[in-house]
């Protein structure tokens, strides 16, 4: 079996496993959430397996190296990640509200990495060649997978919040804001530790290859716009009146960079238009 | 520093505007928002190129707001600047209020504050308070950094605590940003960032800086030995390697073979593999066809070198090499362009592609003109720069680091372990009351007082 088939049945696995988790949040019933758990370490272990294949693979081309160098690698890194975040915020918390948030993104991003992304494995290019390219790229998809984890869970804040709080309907079912809030801080200080260890840790690499730490190029520069917007989060908690539903804007904003980060910077010119 | 009886003193009020949260929150998000203006539009573009692009009236728009080189504007370093004066203030307005707080002679242990705690475990056991009392003081003791027993009416209190110092996380982050703005600062007052190609062979004095466009002197050569470029069998590059010597006072100091991720440095400079290029080599073979008889005419020929036409009629010089020739808006690829020097009448232009011996025909001249065994050297591009700003940048990455895992991860963490005594001092059973609070993490708290609890229970049993 080649690592890309067994991504793909991966990808299913996951689906089948989110799938799991909203029927036990709809039907009150704990049965499938049990079997969902057992399903999404499956996924994960599929999911670390094709990296595993994917790795030793480039190594039978003669071409060894990390699979974190592209972005079809790098979405794949990422919903590992977000899967394992969530399985620890599931044993951590027994909130069956996270579960529904969270258990579809790596579902969808894995979809989105084999159906629109070339998955060829390639050779490294010389700039990409350096052992900072794997710590540069494990840290910021631990910070993305962070803050995606947190944007989940603020938009679940921003619905309760704008609808009537403890009524008995499907918002009924949602967390009680102060845990939300408290997730979602706790989720974004995580990914605002790895972001800072991701831009920190190509700073460095960009040190090495092209002699200057920040040149402010888009990718760089956007990182940065992010990691400005969860400070000022980290900030703005601080002030009256901005807690909650501003907080939760905030985070959602911070992720609609992260997403720009990854995706957007490639419409505009500069060094990392590879990635 | 600052009492609430005289905020109203102009002094005391710009102190805590520059100290407040409220004007940080407004930097942070104002930096944010300027920096995407410079992601959108091209930074350090050619004049006219912005011209055709946006137009003559934004391009002098922009040219006044300094929007196309944004990031070293007035007004973006002028954020920069406000940052760490909003640091520096806010640092010394807490840190002189809380010091006391964070490095107290003696821990004070509010009662209150535990009372209202939600963290808290309660149990009886048999023991005697007494007993209970020996059983967990050399536990907690261990455990905490600080702890104390107080006698009650109805048995004792065991205060404990740790981490009061990760208090000064936040602290550790906020000065790693000064560590990182002066660290910039120093690098682009005294370092420089330049580059300069160096054909295989010959050897470079000094390099060009990147922003002002001037030459600027090593204080020693570096020579470049070989350039070897390797590629994959799709064809991708996957190796550019220069072979680099370093010279100064005639004597060879340093030698090393550098690839991209892999600089050599000498004397506080670093040389970085950057890009190559194709040069023409010294010679080639000119081709003169004459038109009407036939007869190709060969000579050898260099670049600025005059050759002789036949018979005497003039000559032809090359004056440059072009890799990427644009002719009628096609690409015609290489070309060697130079004039053509007749005896009598008008001197003319001439271009000649590499790849078409066939192109000059066009010219209706006396000779086609064409030419081959055109060899090529190489020569390598170096980024050559000096920045003494990066140990301390290097320093403000890893205080930012383990400031943030501080200020995120650990926290101060009080305890209260109430022994009560049910039915006498001496006799009886005793309850037991477990309640921690902490400055921050609540949850993490509730995670503490269980756990506690839960080694204090098993300690009993032992
Ligand atoms: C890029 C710049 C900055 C970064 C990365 C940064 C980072 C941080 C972080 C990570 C925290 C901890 C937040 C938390 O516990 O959730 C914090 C707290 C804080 N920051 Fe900043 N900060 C920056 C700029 C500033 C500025 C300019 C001020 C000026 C007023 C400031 C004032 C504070 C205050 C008052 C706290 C709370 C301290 C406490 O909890 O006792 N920060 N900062």
């Amino acid at each position: 079996m080649t690592s890309s088939h067994l991504l793909s049945i991966t990808t299913f696995v996951y689906g089948f496993a989110a799938v799991m988790y909203v029927f036990s949040w709809i039907f009150k019933k704990s049965m499938p959430g049990k079997t969902a758990v057992v399903v999404t370490f499956a996924a994960v272990f599929g999911n670390l397996a094709g990296i595993g294949l994917r790795w030793t693979e480039s190594y039978k081309m003669g071409i060894g190296h990390a699979p974190l160098s592209n972005l079809y690698e790098s979405l794949i890194f990422f919903a590992l990640v977000i899967a394992i975040l969530h399985l620890f915020i599931h044993f951590k918390y027994k909130l069956r509200m996270i579960d529904v948030v969270a258990s579809p993104i790596p579902f969808l991003v894995m979809a989105y990495a084999s159906l629109n992304v070339n998955n060829a494995i390639e050779p490294l290019m010389p700039a990409l060649q350096s052992n900072w390219l794997i710590a540069h790229v494990m840290t910021c998809f631990i910070g993305y997978s962070a803050f995606a984890i947190a944007f989940g869970i603020s938009v679940m804040f921003l619905v309760k919040s704008s609808t009537d709080g403890g009524k008995p309907g499907i918002t009924g079912r949602i967390p009680d804001l102060a845990t939300l809030d408290d997730l979602t801080h706790r989720m974004v200080t995580f990914g605002f530790l790895f972001l800072s260890i991701g831009i920190i840790t190509g700073s460095v690499w960009a040190n090495q290859a092209w002699g200057r730490y920040w040149g402010w190029d888009p990718k760089e520069t956007w990182s940065l716009i992010t990691w400005l917007i969860y400070a000022t989060l980290l900030h703005a908690r601080m002030m009256r009146g901005w807690q909650g539903k501003r907080i939760a804007w905030l985070s959602c904003i911070g992720f609609m960079a992260v997403i720009f980060t990854y995706f957007g910077v490639n419409l505009l010119p500069g060094l990392h238009s590879y990635q | 520093m600052t009492k609430a009886s005289d905020s109203h003193k102009p002094a005391n009020r710009l102190w805590n505007f520059f100290a407040s949260v409220k004007l940080s929150v407004a930097i942070l998000l104002s930096i944010a928002v300027t920096s995407i203006i410079g992601t959108v539009v091209p930074q350090n573009g050619a004049p006219e190129a912005y011209v055709e692009k946006y137009g003559k009236f934004l391009y002098n728009f922009f040219n006044t707001l300094d929007i196309l080189d944004l990031y070293h504007s007035w007004w973006f370093q002028g954020l920069l600047f406000l940052l760490i004066i909003n640091i520096v203030v806010c640092s010394i307005n807490r840190l002189s209020s809380t010091w006391k707080i964070i490095f107290p002679k003696k821990p004070i242990f509010n009662m209150n504050q535990f009372k209202k705690s939600a963290n808290r475990e309660e149990w009886t056991q048999s023991h005697t308070v007494e007993e209970a009392k020996n059983l967990y003081v050399p536990y907690i003791s261990k455990r905490f950094s600080f702890s104390r027993v107080d006698e009650t009416d109805a048995g004792f209190k065991i205060f404990a605590e740790k981490g009061r110092w990760t208090r000064l996380g936040v602290y550790v982050v906020h000065f790693s940003i000064l560590c990182l703005l002066t660290g910039s600062l120093i690098g682009s007052f005294f370092g420089f960032d330049g580059y300069v190609n160096i054909p295989v062979g010959k050897s470079a004095d000094h390099v060009t800086l990147k922003n002002k466009g001037v030459n600027h002197p090593l204080g020693f050569a570096i020579r470049c030995d070989d350039f070897k470029l390797r590629f994959y069998d799709t064809g991708m590059p996957k190796e550019f390697r220069s072979t680099l010597t370093i010279i100064k006072n005639n004597k060879i100091i340093k030698q090393k073979d550098i690839i991209v991720n892999d600089p050599l440095r000498y004397d506080g400079v670093n040389m970085f593999q950057a890009s190559y290029g194709k040069m023409p080599a010294d010679r080639f073979t000119v081709i003169l066809a004459d038109v009407r008889s036939g007869i190709k005419y060969k000579k050898g020929g260099a670049i600025r070198r005059p050759i002789e036409l036949p018979d005497k009629s003039g000559y032809l010089i090359f004056e440059q090499y072009r890799q990427n020739f644009r002719f009628n808006g096609r690409n015609i690829g290489e070309v060697l362009i130079g004039g053509l020097i007749p005896k009598t009448g008008e001197q003319k232009h001439i271009i000649i592609p590499l790849d078409s011996p066939g192109f000059d025909r066009m010219r209706n001249g006396r000779f086609v003109i064409s030419v081959s065994n055109f060899g090529f050297k190489y020569y390598t591009g170096l980024q050559v720069t000096r920045d003494p700003g990066v140990p301390l940048v290097y320093a403000g990455f890893l205080l930012m680091i383990i400031g943030c895992y501080i200020t995120f991860f650990m926290f101060h963490q009080k305890v209260c372990v109430e022994l009560t005594s049910k039915g006498g001092k001496t006799g009886g059973k005793t309850q037991i009351t477990v309640s921690g609070i902490s400055g921050k993490s609540k949850t993490s708290m509730k995670t503490i007082v269980k756990r506690l609890a839960r080694n204090l229970k098993r300690i009993q049993s032992v």
